[in-house]
């Protein structure tokens, strides 16, 4: 059934959703699939490719450096889903009481996350560099060293973040669920457990997804920060696509294929963590 | 949620310390920008005094070395007018899908929600090889670019928002005489303003911010944006000078500063508006 005001705007079209439209197909559709075919070719150029079937995935999942990058970005995304959010919440939770300085704390929580990625690579650059200093050493150390100053710098980053999704949950739960469960004698700690956490399942949902496709699709800060010195160790997934396209000549091809894995285990994720988490959510 | 904590003075004074912390990264810098290149990789802790100030010297070579002024006036040419066209085009289109809602409708919103969980990575070769071919490889072409891998989230977004618009009020404008575009933008902007405001932030914070789209895109002999101008200095000239490099990084974290102070609250409206669960 099509509504009066349907049938008068369809007609337009042209005006409402083509411009969108053509642009989505120029910016997005047009690459997305010609980068889809591109995989199974040998190319410099979009228009010198040649069909040479799976050798571009096989080669791909042959390259150590790209197997290092995935447990790398994985084992980064563990620990920064599960460091960030923790964090995060108890920052909340603290934050949606009353005591003198909760609004000045909150945006000073969250001021990191309008700095761009590279500039933020180069803030902790000179932070951690400095500190590594007194030892004698740097970040290009190694690999390690780039890991955790990564998870260091990615915490600051989006831990404001998220503490607003989550302040944001906590102060939409229902009061009288709480007052109840206080009125039966349970205490604080029992409230945040039983009641408050189980309540605030949609929030968490929200932030664990956030958290784990930004860890995944992290880049400029990589960059900036370690350029995956020394010798590729701190390179996560997206940096090394990046440089399997930009910096080695010929393998454009590997790169589109790496490209294509990544969106399949990018994806993946994203579906299995939505049911899973969406289907542990409560009604107050 | 708003209870009350025992020992408020204590939580006081322990956020304000995490906090102090918290900002010490960027203070670090603002002390460093000051410092003469030799004593910023020995003595990054300390003040810049005697020898190590070097007054602005650094934002001199700086600014000059990565033609900095120019950058950020890319930059505000490059985000103002994307996000623009963003918000015109993008709330048109998810009133149209809303309203109209036949297959085609429906199938074009389900494109634009894949494009949410679809990584840059992946489209990023042939991207930037397209628009180079159709010579989009100007801000003004970029604004296209963003629109089109932007377009996802701002549909969704804004599908939602027009989802809660009684239809009925369209309607009898319709009996009225109003046409279709005067409906849209003297009776559906005016309800959409607040979601539209969240939608521009959201879509400045990226645009502003990023840096592989229009390093990729961008002819970078005429056009550089203020990501594109620090990381040149970081890479582009064999010997990194420190100084200048800070003092670019002060740079580019003031006006965000200012824009942050100067919105906040429509700030954190967008970043949970952007939070809506796909």
């Amino acid at each position: 059934m099509i509504s009066m005001a349907g049938k008068a705007i369809r007609k337009w079209w042209a005006l409402f959703s083509l411009p969108t439209f053509v642009a989505f197909i120029i910016g997005f559709l047009v690459p997305f699939i010609t980068g889809i075919y591109l995989s199974f070719c040998r190319f410099t150029t979009v228009t010198d490719s040649k069909f040479i079937g799976l050798a571009n995935y096989v080669e791909a999942l042959k390259d150590p450096d790209f197997w290092h990058a995935l447990r790398f970005s994985t084992a980064f995304t563990v620990i920064i889903v599960i460091f960030v959010n923790i964090v995060s919440f108890a920052i909340a939770y603290m934050l949606t009481k009353t005591f003198r300085g909760v609004t000045i704390f909150r945006s000073v929580f969250f001021m990191p996350n309008l700095i761009g990625g590279i500039v933020l690579g180069y803030i902790w650059m000179l932070l951690l560099n400095g500190i590594l200093a007194h030892w004698g050493r740097s970040l290009s150390f190694s690999g390690v060293y780039g890991f955790w100053g990564l998870v260091a710098l990615y915490s600051w980053q989006q831990i404001g973040y998220m503490m607003i999704i989550y302040i944001a949950g906590m102060q939409s739960l229902p009061s009288d669920v709480m007052e109840a469960a206080a009125v039966d004698g349970a205490n604080s700690r029992q409230v945040l457990f039983h009641v408050t956490i189980p309540l605030m399942m949609p929030s968490i949902t929200v932030c664990t997804f956030l958290t784990m496709t930004n860890g995944f699709k992290m880049f400029d800060q990589n960059l900036a920060l370690t350029n995956g010195a020394p010798a590729n160790t701190s390179e996560g997934m997206a940096l090394n696509i990046y440089r399997t396209f930009y910096g080695r000549a010929g393998f454009e091809g590997v790169g589109q294929a790496k490209a294509v894995i990544f969106f399949i285990i990018v994806a993946v994720l994203a579906l299995i963590q939505n049911r899973l988490t969406t289907s542990r959510e409560v009604e107050a | 949620m708003s209870d009350k904590v025992k020992h408020p003075g204590l939580w006081t004074t322990f956020f304000t310390v995490v906090c102090l912390i918290w900002v010490f990264p960027i203070v670090l810098v603002f002390i460093n920008a000051f410092k003469d290149q030799t004593y910023i990789a020995l003595n990054t802790f300390s003040i810049p005094r005697g020898d190590a100030f070097v007054g602005f010297k650094n934002f001199e070579v700086g600014i000059e070395r990565t033609d900095f002024i120019a950058s950020i006036g890319w930059t505000v040419v490059t985000t103002v007018g994307s996000v623009l066209l963003i918000l015109v085009c993008t709330s048109m289109c998810a009133w149209w899908i809303v309203r109209v809602n036949n297959w085609a409708a429906k199938a074009l919103y389900s494109l634009f929600l894949f494009n949410m969980i679809v990584p840059f990575q992946m489209v990023m070769f042939t991207l930037s090889k397209f628009t180079d071919m159709l010579g989009f490889n100007t801000p003004w072409g970029l604004w296209l670019i963003y629109l089109g891998f932007g377009a996802g989230l701002a549909v969704f977004i804004f599908t939602g928002v027009v989802k809660g618009i009684p239809q009925e009020l369209e309607e009898s404008a319709m009996i009225d005489g109003a046409s279709v575009p005067g409906i849209f933008f003297r009776i559906v902007v005016p309800i959409m303003r607040p979601s539209i405001i969240s939608v521009a932030i959201l879509e400045t914070m990226w645009i502003w911010n990023d840096f592989l789209l229009p390093y990729l895109t961008l002819d970078l002999s005429n056009f550089k944006t203020m990501p594109i101008a620090v990381q040149y200095l970081k890479s582009g000239y064999g010997a990194v000078d420190m100084g200048a490099l800070m003092a670019c990084l002060v740079l580019a974290i003031i006006p965000v500063i200012l824009f942050y102070l100067l919105c906040q609250k429509y700030i954190i409206k967008g970043v949970l508006t952007g939070a809506v669960k796909g």
